[in-house]
């Protein structure tokens, strides 16, 4: 397909791009733009870090699982262009010599592009803006110095006035009816009509997860639709009485909604992935993956959301829990996708606790989700939902079995303790044994009744 | 004068506009190819078959090499001649190279290296410790031992004791740059390479010897690498020997680098160790004699995991007079990725025994650990007993008065921790702090705090004594610019801008006039690894030879001109004085060269002092010890083992920092790096010996939200004793053992769940912790 987008302020046009060549060989193969590295080709690093704009505003994103396709309509801001076009820094460039923030450098591109957006959008937040981009040498004392000082400056006149290029060519501009091997609908019409004549096809809208099928294990992926010019699935509908979320809306943007909606899901899912993978990722494709690990479905589940499922012009809603079949085995026939997710608001009960090695941007080795209600010093109802545990994100039923009905106390909660077992078998691996997952499954029952309580609990709250 | 000064980075500007050029940025010739390694999926066995053809017949592959193809020698080890780049049947861990794709693109070659069909006859890995001591599977004889006194009879005299085993995961240097080599063919069969290596000589050395020819035959050259940490002292053999093979084979450039997987299965990492000890002491804990056994896995070949084994020996006593000590050392080969250097090569792991040791001892006494460790120390010099005495009679300790000396006989004659561990207790508020912990801990049922000091005394030089001189080569042109070169690497740690201050202050000029240049092995010959901390003491010494020598030459001259005395020729403020003349240093080095005076000189430096016996222990190995302290406070959710380090303070000696900003910059990153070892950073291995955590996302080196919440690093104002680069010290390594007290801190955090001494292992994962906690909860 055809590709059209503004590279450092030049528009660039890219007639029949590969489906799954990356912005990021693109910038150093073909463009000769070497500032922008490879330090995974993952998305897990941050070193390939670029600032993508468009009508929704500025966005770090990794190079290395953004396919060109993606691009298109968009502004793209390597390092190279950070600076002015005559050689006058950006304040966080500026900041960086400043305060010492390069050692080896390797990395340093890519936190000036996540500093320059940050800068760029206000966001003072740099532990959460930063979590993305590794650093070996510094430590990251010197860079937090770094982006600290800088935020104090104004954002520099070359940054700040930005156009969207108009789409010269290609694309599926006009409602064109998606055809070809490579598509990019501009509807969740297009979508269905296209993707049930093409089932075999492989859907990306963020690519943080198909990315990594193409550039760790090298598959060819046939046909593709990018999903991300489908502006009618990234909406976010909210009543007084429900939520319901597009599949394209990304994780970044559940966040603010959730800092209202419950507090405890929104910081979780600051550690989910990083900024510049929350900002690719969607809600739909963390569903629809599958994965037994993805943070989104075990806390959606435990809000009781409702999947909503399309095939062509036939839709059926089922309950989140029910779309997981087993490991790898989702309950969507060929042809059919992920249209939205929705749940019901009530009182915020929810909390969501992740556990991994490293608190961010890590895999969960387990994520709890909890849901209780306890009316009169009784549970009433309980929704308890994990990640990690089993094939699939799981609810704990026979656990929820065990409190309904029972006074909320720690005796409840310890003799609830052989449920788990009931519920859960789970795996030892590189992240974590059996024996943790279990454990900790248990106590992060007992975290939930303490919270309840007012007992501190939480490390990331604690001072020196 | 710009040594002392806190200069940025000589690169800073490049960094943040993505101007610095690292190997595969480097602008290659059209035609140049692109390798990957075909790798072995199986721990140990031999090869029964290989079909290529489907790598062959993949898109854009030119050509597929094995052992059979090379044409000269097959080997990449940096020691013992016991590694083939390309297996030569025999495989020895799951991931060694087995085939060389020579391909069109980088893409190309990697798909094409999966499609190799391999036949193996499988054997039983050896992977464990306990696999290795079964097959008495090991480098050397049998265990090294270094030790003085009769440590088995002064703990069986002692009236208490603890023992102990501590298990030690290794490291992932993850360099945000993988390895990566570039080749380009010269006319005659002389090859140009561009390497990321800390070690361009060792390049230099193997790829000769891969393509047959003399040394003369092989430029390497090396402008940066995107970091090294120890991970590109050999590791970088493999690629840039590939590349010059096949670049030789085509004739034309051929390029090599890891993707990140392909870097973690294949490359070598930090030695993990198991040290067992025994330790006997009095009731003031002063430790009267200690034992202990260090068991690493050394991997499949030799690299460097002598001197690294050794090294951990070295530093058993890290900061304490010990009268009694023995240390036996077992080096075990086994089916894994090869261990190799790793900042500290080994040092930290000895440091961890014995600081493991002074813990359980303060927590059987029930005393604060900085007491029993104070009481352990070494004197300072002005108490120190020694000087009398004589280096040759250290093991023949009568009475128990500290005579400083290390236990292989070399004396501490600087010991600075005395006056900086009251500085940092003081300055760290430790005892207000040590209360506080305590309070906190008695009312928190969940959050536990821990708080914990440790010391660093690390010692300077390579334990391979003719490892330790280093070459420079000075420039000086008519316009008095001034280009400079010498045999160091630039690897982030700041040594070029560090050097460039050195030349600039020489010469009395701004550290503008100064061109740093990239490591070029056709400039200086025979450089050592940058490697030990050496970088600026070896390399700054150098250049300033060479710096002096042409400025002793310019003196000459113009006092001759001048009729001045040379020693009254100064060179300050970017002139040049001769009495009451002043010029510019650009019109004396134009002068200079109108008048036939040389502007060019060649430096060169050895480190004095050194005699070591390695086979013995005895000797001194070190030209001087660096010093350092921490004190980490840290959080820890005991119903999950989540932690967090709430506040670091340091305070580290650098000697007279040649420049503080880019010093503190290696103290800070050390620590960070130091934590992640013994936190977050675990390599896992199933029982087929493959490597399950081969990627960031499996891997976890400490992100950004991991530096402490409050960071005070400070620099110690004193000044080296022994004759240094500008009375500095070498700054490397050794503040990466500070990262030891946020081991301890959680340590201690854990002991506020029990009676019982935590014991904890290392990598103190979230997982650990938790077993620990429950542990002491269960009164075990």
């Amino acid at each position: 397909m055809n590709v059209t987008f503004l590279l450092n302020g030049e528009s660039v046009e890219l007639r029949d791009v590969s489906t799954t060549a990356t912005l990021l060989d693109w910038l150093r193969d073909a463009r000769g733009l070497t500032g922008t590295k490879e330090g995974c080709n993952e998305g897990d690093c941050g070193a390939c870090t670029v600032m993508v704009q468009d009508e929704d505003g500025a966005r770090a994103l990794n190079a290395c699982i953004l396919f060109l396709p993606q691009l298109n309509g968009k502004s793209v801001r390597t390092v190279e262009g950070i600076a002015s076009p005559d050689g006058q820094l950006h304040p966080v460039q500026q900041a960086m010599i400043d305060h010492h923030g390069s050692q080896c450098g390797f990395c340093t591109p890519g936190f000036i592009t996540s500093m320059a957006t940050a800068h760029l959008n206000g966001d003072g937040d740099h532990a959460t803006a930063l979590a993305g981009n590794l650093c070996r040498c510094t430590g990251y004392a010197p860079i937090l110095r770094a982006a600290k000082a800088a935020s104090a400056e104004p954002v520099p006149d070359w940054l700040s006035a930005f156009t969207v290029p108009e789409i010269l060519a290609g694309g599926m501009a006009g409602g064109k009816p998606p055809t070809g091997a490579t598509v990019q609908p501009e509807t969740a019409d297009d979508l269905a009509q296209w993707y049930a004549a093409h089932p075999d096809a492989t859907l990306i809208a963020g690519a943080t997860d198909v990315g990594l099928w193409v550039t760790k294990q090298g598959r060819e992926l046939g046909p593709v639709a990018f999903l991300n010019r489908c502006r009618d699935l990234q909406q976010i509908e909210e009543t007084e009485t429900g939520v319901t979320l597009g599949a394209g809306v990304t994780i970044a943007r559940l966040i603010p909604l959730f800092d209202r909606l419950s507090p405890s899901l929104a910081a979780m899912l600051r550690r989910y992935g990083s900024t510049q993978v929350r900002a690719a990722a969607t809600i739909g494709g963390n569903i629809a993956n599958g994965s037994p690990i993805g943070d989104g479905p075990p806390a959606l589940i435990a809000l009781g959301a409702v999947l909503h499922l399309r095939k062509g012009d036939t839709r059926r809603n089922i309950p989140l829990e029910s779309f997981f079949l087993d490991y790898g085995k989702q309950d969507r026939s060929a042809g059919e996708f992920v249209e939205a997710v929705s749940f019901t608001k009530e009182p915020d009960r929810l909390r969501c606790y992740k556990l991994s090695k490293r608190f961010d941007q890590d895999i969960s080795a387990l994520c709890g989700c909890f849901n209780i209600t306890v009316e009169n010093g009784s549970v009433a109802a309980a929704r308890i939902a994990f990640g990690g545990m089993a094939g699939i994100p799981k609810r704990a039923a026979q656990v929820e079995t065990a409190l309904i009905g029972q006074p909320w106390t720690e005796a409840t909660i310890a003799a609830a303790n052989p449920a788990w077992a009931e519920d859960f078998t789970p795996l030892s691996d590189m992240r974590a044994s059996a024996t943790y997952r279990l454990d900790t499954a248990r106590n992060l029952l007992m975290r939930y009744y303490l919270e309840t309580e007012g007992t501190g609990v939480s490390v990331k709250e604690v001072q020196a | 004068m710009s040594v002392s000064s806190p200069l940025p980075h000589d690169a800073a500007r490049l960094h943040v506009t993505g101007q610095a050029r690292y190997v595969d940025d480097i602008p290659t010739p059209a035609g140049t190819l692109h390798l990957a390694f075909g790798l072995s999926s199986v721990a140990r066995g031999q090869i029964l078959s290989m079909d290529l053809d489907a790598v062959r017949a993949a898109p854009g592959v030119i050509a597929v090499l094995t052992a059979d193809d090379l044409p000269f020698a097959n080997d990449v080890s940096p020691s013992a001649h016991d590694e083939p780049m390309l297996s030569d049947g025999s495989l020895h861990y799951l991931g060694q190279p087995i085939f060389l794709v020579i391909a069109d693109s980088h893409h190309a070659a990697r798909r094409a290296a999966r499609r190799g069909e391999i036949s193996y006859e499988e054997q039983t890995p050896i992977l464990s410790i306990e696999d290795a001591l079964a097959a008495d599977s090991r480098f050397e004889e049998g265990p090294r031992i270094y030790g003085r006194g009769d440590a088995a009879t002064a703990i069986a005299a002692a009236p208490r004791h603890i023992e102990g085993t501590l298990e030690l995961g290794g490291q992932e240097h993850f360099y945000l740059e993988g390895q990566a080599a570039l080749a380009l063919p010269q006319e005659a069969g002389d090859m140009l390479v561009h390497s990321s290596t800390q070690h361009p000589t060792e390049i230099q050395h193997k790829v000769a010897e891969a393509i047959g020819v003399p040394m003369h035959g092989v430029r390497v050259e090396t402008r940066r690498m995107g970091g090294g940490f120890g991970g590109k002292e050999s590791q970088g053999n493999a690629l840039a020997v590939s590349c010059a093979v096949a670049a030789r084979l085509t004739g034309r450039p051929c390029k090599m680098r890891y993707d990140r997987d392909d870097d973690m299965m294949i490359t070598g990492k930090r030695h993990d160790f198991r040290i067992t000890y025994r330790a006997g002491f009095d009731d003031d804990g002063t430790v009267l004699g200690v034992e202990f056994v260090q068991l690493t896995r050394c991997g499949w070949a030799q690299d460097l995991s002598l001197p690294v084994a050794d090294r951990a020996m070295l530093h058993a006593d890290n900061a304490y007079w010990l009268p009694n000590i023995r240390i036996e050392s077992h080096r075990l080969k086994t089916n894994t990725q090869s261990a190799t250097a790793y900042r500290g090569f080994g040092g930290p792991q000895g440091v961890v025994g014995i600081e493991r040791v002074m813990d359980h001892v303060a927590h059987a006494l029930k005393r604060d650990p900085v007491e029993v460790r104070k009481r352990n120390y070494y004197d300072a010099p002005e108490t120190a007993a020694a000087g009398g005495s004589a280096p040759h009679s250290p093991r023949d300790i009568s009475e128990q008065k500290k005579d400083n000396y290390t236990p292989y006989g070399q004396l501490v004659e600087d010991f600075e921790l005395c006056g900086m561990t009251e500085a940092l207790l003081a300055s760290s508020d430790y005892a207000a702090r040590k209360q506080a912990v305590a309070e906190w801990n008695a009312t928190n049922p969940v959050i536990k705090k821990g708080l914990a000091f440790s010391p660093v005394k690390f010692g300077i030089s390579f334990t391979l004594t003719h490892l330790n001189q280093a070459g420079a080569l000075v420039h000086v042109y008519q316009d008095g610019s001034i280009h400079l070169n010498h045999g160091g690497t630039e690897m982030g740690q700041g040594l070029f801008q560090k050097v460039a201050q050195v030349a600039a202050s020489r010469f009395g000029v701004g550290v503008d006039a100064v061109k740093i240049t990239a490591t070029d092995t056709a400039k200086v010959p025979n450089t050592s690894a940058t490697a030990a901390s050496s970088g600026t003491d070896l390399n700054g010494m150098a250049v300033k030879a060479a710096c002096d020598t042409i400025r002793g030459r310019m003196a000459a001259f113009l006092a001759q001109l001048h009729q001045a005395p040379p020693d009254e020729v100064l060179f300050e403020n970017g002139c040049v004085q001769i009495g009451d003349t002043e010029m510019p240093f650009a019109e004396a080095a134009k002068l200079a060269y109108e008048n036939r005076v040389s502007l060019s000189a060649t430096g060169f430096y050895k480190t004095p002092k050194l005699a070591w016996d390695r086979i013995k222990g005895e000797g001194r190995p070190f030209f001087y010890f660096a010093y350092g302290a921490a004190v980490t406070e840290v959080a820890l959710d005991t119903l999950t083992g989540e932690n967090r380090i709430l506040r670091a303070d340091i305070l580290h000696d650098a000697g007279a920092s040649l420049n503080p900003a880019l010093d503190k910059g290696q103290v800070e990153g050390g620590y960070v790096q130091g934590a992640g070892w013994l936190s977050c950073e675990e390599l896992v291995w199933n029982d087929k010996g493959r490597l399950l955590t081969h990627a960031p996302s499996t891997y976890k080196i400490p992100a950004f939200s991991d530096q402490p919440d409050l960071f005070n690093v400070a620099l110690w104002d004193g000044q080296n004793r022994e004759d240094t680069i500008y009375r500095s010290k070498a700054v490397g390594e050794p503040p990466f053992m500070l990262g030891i007290s946020a081991f301890l801190a959680l340590s201690d955090a854990v002991a506020a769940c029990g009676s019982a001494y935590p014991a904890l292992d290392a990598p103190a994962t979230p997982e650990r912790l938790l077993k620990a906690v429950q542990r002491l909860r269960d009164g075990v």
